[in-house]
């Protein structure tokens, strides 16, 4: 076990480092100038433009600035100076993630026990009514589009009946967040649901049930201990890469409800073309996501007991 | 939709596809034809192609559908509210902020989401299936290179990189948009057409072929792609609807096509929302039921190629 | 006197005099499938007493299985109906019963073992925890407890070292040991009756001997009733009392274990015992029954068999045959025989 998450981890820093790289360079190689952006339809002197780009090092070569930047991360933590306000980009990162943590740890609350819950009743009547409706809206939540749902979800619940705020004003009130992270869950509450009604209604035909069956056991017990020790496996790895792939996902979902997470950030920083931000910002990102895909391996091993890794 | 797509090898409508047709690769044709016989009887996969069919004639013939301009503004409509009594005429949805009709806008749209959707997966698949193919049938260190770029790839939030990439471009034409859903989104059809052919190279015609001295080329075309291309046609379908939800997501974060595109039109009817939803609900339901029809066509498709997963 | 003899019959191997374990009468068992109404279990009527094993004999798809599934009661229902016959376990309708009752008569009363050890135990438990639960469901014990006794059974099918290895899992024994753990999940609660489905099919031909010696020495033991459900002629000859023969969801003969072995009295099990390779015949091509087994969406009519029967006379294609008695060619019964053919005494005699 320990030599496997070693080798893991090996294997993560050239990753790490390449998709990093990658996005380092679709910010900086690509045409657009965060400089000039920054002074509008204006302009500014090509002086000061000179020195603004020596004073960011965006006058050095892209891979020169890349190594750099890494460098002052890896040694001091420093993620650079967000070039539109001169203020740390760890300042930002620090009251943007609280934020974004909280909506979508909702999210993945909601999409967890929803997605479950539905999955079960499905699979557990597979191919009957149950089923057949669960199937049927999970269809529909995978088909309509987070930004369509975030508008039907405002006008029915917050405009007509007025259950709920329209927008978020204080994002450390979980009952305003709601709405938002139901939103933000309900494409991945469709996944969860009918990863769930497959892998139960898999089980369900395993012969090991039936020995369970002809055990004698009570269904309660076939059912919470046999088929569901089983069936969770798959969707509670499923659920762990979820989590990075919400905290990204939420651009969208904090533009409706006027949520100022990274998101939000991370969308300002795109339109004002603050590289430094954005990498740093999603450098984040791919770090959630590579250690929580890592956690998911090694979960894994833990609940199937015949996954070992050597 | 496209915050999901930044997991998608994890997907479960995605990853179940890559199990079945691949088991049972020596009965090729009859594996077809079975699935053949089995989509006829399926009223899922008959209302889909229906479906895709009405909106590909509308794609390449608007006028068949509608006679008023989408660009023609005229204010003197200024957010005249829909007449339903006038079926397909220019006011039969009504007309938006800048006094465009509703109507026209919607079915002028279907053509840049299918080109954008028809397009990414055509790139996609095409590249992608390259990779997977080299990755999963030669292995060594060039499956071990590829798998690690793959995952550098991987690692890059979709919508985030989408975003990043567009926002370089003012002139955002459907090659731009293509270009930039494609350089993010083949990894995942890399992954399921790798794992695809491992199994089938293991196979024992594939073996056979081998010991006779079949050259490597005429191994690869002639007996492992054909039976290793199952699943990823089902991924195909399915990612087309998904990359016509990104691009729908993009142009209403303002980074998508210039031009007429249902995602634009849902940004502009968003901030109308409180005094004509109809603006926003109808290229909703436009782009709703398209990316519908797509995952629907996918999911027939695989069950009818894997009739175990009902 | 007489109700004591009644509640607890004092079981006699073999013997046919007193009241059986259990007893299936005229069952009947179908499946509604998109095709149509396959119908796997066609009036089949068996019985077994404490101490005795009855092997039931059939190609797959006979019906053999399902009989068996449908006396545990873990049938699918639907797709599976049961639109006829009884069930009696000493004495009572099972096929009556409500399904806690059934449910407590599962595992405690008449345990099964299945085929596949690997598939049919939980991959995901451990086997102690497999075992252990028999005693916590359906007695109570704590955990503990529980642990003692699985540890203590894993040693009674001669599992080595069960102490040190009840904490692993099914994937990390051996096939032969597998099974053995599967033998002693059904021998936990000492039922009256166990179901071997083809408990040996799965294994190594030398485990199989081992497995099935097992089984047999702890029968004895315990004085159960057994079902062997087999399709293998050779692993019934040392173990089983008696034999019924199945073919299309119907006995077609029962002959005391030797006997059937001696002088079969239907085609199809003359048949069967014709394609046994012997070392007698070396050399000699191995005979075998010609055709397929019957399609049950369409039973042949008359005699099921017929198609295949290298005796077919036309009786065969219109006339179901009757469960005969068989008896010598002077008339005098042969206990326990019974032959589902128009022709049994020129099979059996002639």
């Amino acid at each position: 076990m320990g030599r496997y998450v070693a080798r893991r981890l090996l294997q993560m820093i050239p990753v790490f480092i390449g998709t990093t790289l990658l996005i380092f360079l679709m910010v900086y190689a690509l045409p657009g100038d965060p400089v000039r952006g920054l002074f509008g339809d204006k302009g500014a002197s090509p002086a000061v433009l000179e020195s603004l780009r020596h004073e960011y090092g965006l006058d050095k070569p892209v891979l020169v600035q890349y190594w750099d930047y890494m460098q002052n991360i890896v040694l001091h933590f420093d993620f650079g100076t967000q070039i539109a306000s001169g203020r740390p980009v760890t300042d930002i990162l620090g009251e943007a993630f609280p934020v974004t943590l909280r909506l979508a740890g909702l999210a993945f609350l909601i999409e967890a026990t929803l997605g479950i819950l539905l999955g079960v009743v499905a699979g557990l009547r597979a191919g009957k009514a149950a089923d057949t409706a669960v199937l049927f809206l999970t269809l529909l939540l995978i088909s309509v589009p987070v930004f369509v749902l975030g508008y039907i979800f405002q006008t029915v619940f917050a405009f007509q009946l007025g259950w709920l705020e329209p927008s978020v004003v204080d994002d450390t009130d979980f009952m305003q967040l709601l709405m938002p992270a139901l939103v933000l869950a309900c494409a991945s509450l469709a996944y969860v649901a009918r990863l769930t009604r497959t892998s139960v209604a898999e089980n369900m035909r395993a012969d090991y049930l039936r020995t369970a069956v002809a055990k004698g056991l009570p269904r309660r017990r076939i059912i919470s201990v046999h088929l569901m020790r089983n069936s969770l496996i798959p969707v509670v790895t499923f659920l762990g890469t979820d989590i990075g792939a919400l905290m990204g996902g939420a651009i969208v979902t904090e533009g409706i409800f006027n949520i100022h997470g990274v998101g939000g950030t991370i969308y300002e920083s795109i339109v004002r073309r603050e590289g430094t931000t954005l990498v740093g910002l999603v450098t984040i990102l791919v770090l959630v996501y590579l250690v929580m895909s890592l956690i998911v391996d090694l979960l894994y091993a833990v609940l199937d007991p015949r996954i070992r890794y050597a | 939709m496209p915050e999901l797509t930044t997991k998608t090898a994890d997907d479960p409508v995605v990853a179940t596809a890559v199990n079945a047709p691949a088991a049972k690769p020596e009965k090729t044709r009859s594996m077809w034809g079975d699935a053949w016989q089995d989509l006829r009887g399926n009223w899922v996969f008959v209302v889909s192609a229906v479906l895709i069919v009405l909106l590909i004639v509308m794609a390449a013939f608007p006028g068949l559908f509608t006679n008023a301009d989408p660009n023609d503004k005229d204010l003197t409509h200024y957010l005249q509210h829909p007449n339903y009594g006038h079926f397909f005429s220019a006011d039969w949805l009504g007309y938006d902020g800048q006094g465009r009709s509703v109507y026209a806008r919607a079915i002028h749209g279907t053509r840049a989401s299918l080109l954008v959707g028809a397009g990414t997966t055509l790139v996609v698949t095409l590249f992608g299936g390259l990779i997977g193919m080299l990755s999963g049938y030669f292995g060594g260190w060039l499956d071990a290179v590829l798998s690690r770029v793959t995952d550098m790839f991987f690692g890059i939030p979709f919508l985030l990189g989408a975003m990043v990439m567009l926002n370089s471009f003012t002139d955002r034409t459907i090659w731009v948009v293509i270009g930039a859903l494609a350089f993010l989104g083949w990894t995942q059809t890399a992954r399921v057409m790798r794992g695809s052919v491992i199994t089938i190279k293991q196979a024992d015609y594939v073996q056979a072929a081998k010991a006779l001295g079949a050259g490597t080329s005429r191994i690869l075309f002639r007996h492992v792609l054909p039976n290793a291309v199952a699943p990823v046609i089902v991924v195909a379908t399915i990612s087309l609807g998904v990359y016509i939800g990104a691009e729908a997501t993009l142009s209403f974060l303002g980074l998508g096509l210039n031009g007429v595109s249902w995602g634009n039109d849902i940004s502009d009817g968003g901030n109308q929302i409180r005094v004509a939803q109809y603006i926003m609900l109808y290229p909703s339901i436009m782009l709703s039921i398209t990316v519908l029809a797509f995952i629907m066509l996918g999911e027939a498709v695989r069950n009818a190629l894997d009739p175990k997963m009902r | 006197m007489t109700i004591i003899e009644d509640t607890a019959p004092v079981p006699a191997p073999g013997g046919s005099g007193d009241a059986p374990l259990l007893e299936v009468r005229d069952l009947h068992v179908e499946f509604h499938t998109r095709e149509g109404v396959v119908k796997a279990v066609n009036g089949v009527n068996y019985n077994v007493h404490a101490g005795e094993t009855l092997a039931v004999l059939g190609e797959s798809g006979s019906g053999k299985s399902v009989t068996a599934q449908a006396i545990m009661g873990i049938l699918d229902m639907p797709p599976a109906r049961i639109p006829q016959g009884e069930i009696l376990f000493r004495g009572q309708d099972m096929l009556k019963m409500s399904a806690e009752e059934r449910r407590k008569i599962r595992g405690r009363k008449i345990a099964m073992i299945f085929q596949d050890a690997l598939s049919s135990l939980n991959p995901v438990l451990s086997v102690g925890y497999q075992l252990g639960e028999m005693f916590r469901v359906h007695q109570g014990l704590s955990k503990k407890e529980a642990k003692a006794k699985a540890v203590e059974l894993m040693d009674r099918v001669k599992i080595p070292a069960a102490a040190a290895r009840v904490d692993d899992f099914p994937h990390q024994f051996s096939g032969g040991m597998r099974q053995r753990i599967m033998i002693a999940m059904a021998l936990a609660l000492e039922p009256d009756l166990i179901i071997a489905d083809e408990p040996t099919t799965a294994l190594d031909v030398t485990v199989q001997a081992q497995v099935m010696d097992l089984l047999a020495e702890l029968q004895r033991e315990y004085n159960m009733g057994l079902i062997l459900i087999t399709h293998d002629l050779g692993v019934v000859a040392d173990v089983a009392d008696k034999i019924a023969v199945m073919y299309a969801g119907r006995i077609v003969e029962r002959a005391p274990v030797h006997e059937l072995y001696k002088r079969p009295a239907h085609p199809y099990t003359r048949g069967l015992l014709d394609s046994i390779p012997r070392l007698d015949q070396k050399g000699q091509e191995l005979y075998a029954i010609k055709g397929l087994p019957p399609n049950l969406l369409r039973i042949p009519s008359g005699c099921a068999f017929n198609p295949r029967c290298p005796k077919a006379q036309d009786v065969c294609r219109t006339d179901v045959p009757p469960l005969y008695e068989v008896t010598e060619p002077d008339g005098t019964p042969l206990a326990g025989r019974n032959s589902a053919c128009h022709f049994w005494k020129e099979t059996i005699h002639g």
